[in-house]
């Protein structure tokens, strides 16, 4: 089957948008369709520890771990010491004698705090200086609806509207967000969309110029036309009739919006099927949470490059029936942190460890008091986690007060932009000002 | 004097002047089929270009002239979540004080089992509504159907009455065209008021969840209304609750007192609130914005980042929308016929929503339904999963329809349509039914067999795009070419599903 509308011409064009502009195209570098494999050699295939940022010597990636519908706090870092707290709960209050304490590790400020005692992997990192602890995380008039809180986390803004924290980052480093011109690094590898894995895509990964990748399952991440070798070539050729169209992102108009869509998902398929096919290094446990974090370690050692990944745990929405020492919430902090443990076992063995940094939020805390349903309702502030070797480990920020609530509500006493700043000026040493708007003190969560 | 001036020039063209008759052709009449419905083969867009214009609106508009099915009440089972009779109640609380626990878990056991049945029928439920958008004769019907239900959305996540959401997908269906009759409906609809918690909005507790909703997302937007129209909407709806599966209002928990919203005072009940929304100025405006963007195009949520010809658009739909008093009829007549419904800025431009697309590939296509239970998967892995809106805001919709998981996943149910094919590990589908697209398809064909290669592709992609790229003609014709042609087995299949594989297949 030949190509009738003039080849080398397309050929010709789409090489020099790869070359120049390789930022658009960003999962194009990850590996090459056919139509346009005539200018594959001249791509660096992206490696670990080469680095597309001037002043940054290394590849770091960010994992963002999200728990959705509000994880309880005071059951994941327990004040277990203080009356007010068992008496706020008493039929879903963790026994002081249960928990791992973390104040006995020698680590900065933990004070009374326990660790919930499903949390036996959390603890091992811990104590190994693996695990910060940032206490009483929030922002100003907390937001009790899952989905306005959500959106505030994501965009770290506080009415919750514009693109995603994340986005802007990206936005800023492939596409020149806030310096008015596109373009990319001079050398190296161009810049790497970030990967979410589930089903819908994250707001915090939404920016205006690179589109993140986003697959639920590597099995359903393919067209499945591509069985058929007629239909792949004609597909291909039908996909390369745009490849002049996919230029500007501003104002682009629907059609080049797919064509970019359908491009990127193309040529990030096979790598990405390719890179979570292999087994890993460590077992991980069954769940469908540690299976997200296995691909996350999967694409990391096959040198993908991507610099931010999203996963998620959901089901944290316990008003009823929460349990305590064991029950419901027992079963998904422990999904959580053996899912966690794994992860960064499997990254030491491969010895990627140092060079991955992960957060962990949830959109809101709970309430003090359990409610009639042995449950707890939607509440305000809430411990944030952070893994990994550079994290400064131990418990930050100020534990939270139950005898100084606000209408039953704890008070936050750390804003998370604090933590997304600190993340981003020396974990992805760029300028965080540039990404939220303004300066945030840090926390000094990281050795970075 | 001035009027014979004015005579000789050239009158200033309106956004919403009809569209001349003579420029009523096949991609016209294709994109009003696919916009105010869910696509259509080429016999039905060929016969509607024969009408032209004003009686092809009228056609899919006055839809009531049409003849469809009766809806059956019965065909959903109303009881599976009926509340405990009161002897049953009584004998749970007796239970509950002895503590007597065989008894109580065997009220659990009920319940559990009771939660299964109607998750089953939600399952029935949502594979009932897909086959009427499929079927149906009245494709707008189904389009406003949907419209209302994204508009006003409840989820069956916190609801959990199949039944309830069938009683709401009916009043959608019902009072499709009247907005004041939804919006008084929608106060009392069982489903609405547990979603939105105004079964727990009591005189001397006023719970604000359904009157800010009502205001902010249903007709006024934010910006329009103060917080103390929120609280006074409150107790306008106070003891609006619902028994088993009927609205009730318990006037004990009713607060009769004098009330203040939106400029209205007295002692306000429901009704009056809604009034006072319909007489705002804002709610025409609102109402026009959020209708532009399902009919017409993918504009922002806020209506001032729109590009100048959608706001110009929107304004005049709005002062429309006021005239008209709210009656969509008219409204929707005005719109399909006018000049800017058929400009470059819409036609095109628009992405399907995951049911658009399912819908609309089977019904213009002509391909088999398959199994409705592996569509209505694939619906909710493309993120339209129906009775599950995300949250009370409803369906994005636009862009936000699109990333590189979806796009697969887009692509693959049209590979299922069309050859029965499945994503996962390449497996064919147990209920495999043979598609001919020569059987579906018969206007696309010369009578004689013996029909160009080219030709066919280009007609090909007229209906699935209403114009045909010359590059992707050759790109098909080769490819059948090799193959043996149009007439050869398997290559018609082949060509529609490198077709609908095309990025632009998902906008319509």
């Amino acid at each position: 089957m030949s190509l009738h509308n003039n080849p080398s011409e397309a050929k010709a064009y789409t090489r020099r948008q790869f070359l120049h502009n390789g930022a658009l195209f960003a999962s194009a570098a990850l590996s090459v369709p056919t139509f346009l494999q005539g200018t594959a050699h001249a791509l660096p295939r992206p490696l670990a520890g080469l680095s597309s940022i001037s002043g940054v010597n290394e590849d770091r990636v960010l994992v963002v771990v999200q728990l959705s519908g509000g994880n309880d706090g005071l059951n994941t870092v327990v004040p277990f010491r203080d009356d007010l707290y068992r008496r706020a709960r008493p039929t879903i209050a963790i026994a002081p004698e249960s928990v791992h304490e973390l104040s006995k590790n020698g680590r900065n400020g933990a004070g009374d705090m326990g660790l919930h005692p499903s949390m036996t992997g959390v603890r091992e990192l811990y104590d190994e200086g693996m695990c910060a602890v940032v206490q009483s995380v929030g922002y100003p008039n907390p937001n009790r609806s899952h989905f306005a809180s959500m959106d505030i986390w994501h965009t770290a803004d506080e009415s919750g509207t514009g693109e995603g924290w994340l986005g802007r980052y990206v936005d800023s480093q492939c596409c020149g967000y806030g310096k008015g011109e596109s373009g990319q690094a001079e050398d190296g590898a161009p810049f790497q969309p970030p990967i979410s894995i589930g089903r819908t895509m994250p707001l915090a990964l939404q920016g205006r110029e690179m589109m993140p990748l986003s697959f639920e399952s590597p099995q359903l991440y393919r067209w499945t036309g591509d069985s058929s070798e007629d239909l792949s070539l004609a597909h291909e050729q039908l996909l390369g009739r745009h490849a002049e169209t996919t230029g500007d992102h501003h104002d682009e108009t629907p059609a080049s919006f797919l064509v970019r869509t359908a491009l990127d998902a193309r040529v990030s398929s096979e790598t990405i099927r390719d890179a979570v096919s292999k087994q890993s290094l460590v077992r991980y446990p069954g769940t469908g949470f540690a299976r997200q974090l296995s691909m996350v370690a999967s694409m990391i050692r096959a040198g993908l490059g991507t610099r931010v990944y999203y996963v998620s745990l959901g089901g944290f929405d316990t008003h009823a029936g929460q349990g305590g020492a064991q029950g419901q919430h027992a079963r998904l902090l422990a999904q959580f942190s053996d899912a966690i443990r794994a992860f960064y076992r499997d990254l030491q063995a491969q010895g990627n460890d140092g060079r991955v940094l992960t957060t962990c939020f949830s959109e809101f805390g709970r309430r003090v008091s359990q409610n009639a349903s042995n449950g707890t309702d939607h509440g305000t502030a809430a411990p944030m986690f952070l893994f990994g070797p550079m994290v400064n480990a131990g418990v930050h920020g100020s534990n939270p007060n139950l005898r100084d609530l606000d209408n039953g509500d704890l008070k936050f006493r750390a804003d998370f932009r604090q933590v997304y700043a600190e993340v981003l000026d020396s974990w992805l040493a760029t300028n965080s000002a540039d990404v939220l708007e303004r300066k945030y003190k840090h926390l000094r969560l990281l050795n970075a | 004097m001035t009027a014979s001036l004015h005579a000789h020039t050239q009158p200033a063209r309106d956004l919403l002047d009809p569209l001349p008759d003579d420029q009523f052709g096949y991609a016209q009449a294709r994109h009003l089929l696919w916009r105010a419905g869910f696509g259509a083969t080429d016999i039905q867009i060929r016969a509607l270009v024969d009408l032209g214009p004003k009686r092809a609106v009228s056609m899919v508009v006055d839809y009531e002239d049409v003849p469809t099915e009766s809806d059956e009440h019965d065909q959903f089972d109303k009881n599976i979540m009926r509340p405990l009779t009161q002897a049953e109640q009584l004998a749970r609380r007796q239970a509950s004080q002895r503590r007597d626990e065989d008894t109580l878990s065997r009220f659990r056991a009920m319940r559990q089992q009771a939660q299964r049945a109607d998750r089953t029928q939600m399952r029935e439920l949502q594979k009932w509504w897909l086959t009427r958008m499929i079927q149906t004769a009245r494709p707008l019907e189904e389009k406003l159907t949907l419209f209302w239900h994204g508009h006003f959305a409840t989820s069956y996540r916190s609801v959990e009455d199949s039944f309830h959401l069938y009683q709401q997908n009916r009043l959608f269906r019902g009072s499709a065209m009247s907005y004041p009759n939804l919006l008084r409906g929608i106060i009392r609809d069982p489903a609405m008021l547990r979603y939105l918690n105004n079964n727990q909005n009591r005189k001397a507790k006023p719970n604000e969840n359904l009157a800010r909703e009502i205001m902010e997302l249903f007709s006024l937007g934010e910006g329009n209304y103060t917080e103390g129209d929120i609280k006074n909407g409150a107790r306008a709806l106070t003891g609006y609750t619902y028994r088993d599966d009927a609205f009730f209002f318990r006037q004990d928990q009713h607060d009769t007192g004098p009330k203040q919203i939106l400029g209205a005072r007295g002692n306000m009940d429901g009704d009056a609130f809604v009034n006072a929304i319909l007489r705002h100025r804002a709610c025409a405006s609102y109402m026009a914005h959020r209708l532009y963007r399902y009919f017409v195009a993918d504009i922002p949520i806020d209506p001032e980042r729109a590009p100048g010809i959608h706001k110009a658009a929107v304004r005049k739909l709005g002062d429309q929308l006021r005239r008209e008093e709210y009656d969509l009829k008219p409204w929707l007549t005005t719109l399909f016929r006018s000049r800017h419904f058929y400009s470059d800025a819409v036609m095109g431009q628009k992405i399907k929503s995951p049911v658009e697309l399912a819908v609309g590939a089977i019904r213009s296509l002509g391909v088999p339904t398959r199994d409705l239970s592996t569509i209505v998967r694939s619906l909710e892995g493309m993120g339209q999963n129906l009775f599950y809106p995300p949250s009370v805001k409803g369906w994005d919709g636009g862009r936000m329809w699109i990333n590189t998981s979806t796009l697969f996943m887009r692509q693959n149910l049209l590979m299922y349509l069309i050859s029965g094919q499945l994503p996962q590990q390449n497996r064919r589908a147990r209920t495999d039914t043979t598609f001919d697209p020569r059987q579906a398809l018969p206007m696309l064909f010369d009578p004689d067999g013996k029909t160009d290669d080219a030709e066919v592709a280009g007609r090909l992609l007229e209906l699935a795009f209403g114009t045909r790229d010359p590059q992707a003609v050759r790109v098909l014709a080769d490819s059948a070419a090799s193959n043996g042609g149009v007439q050869a087995n398997k290559v018609l299949p082949g060509l529609l599903i490198l077709i609908t594989s095309m990025p632009e297949y998902q906008l319509c």
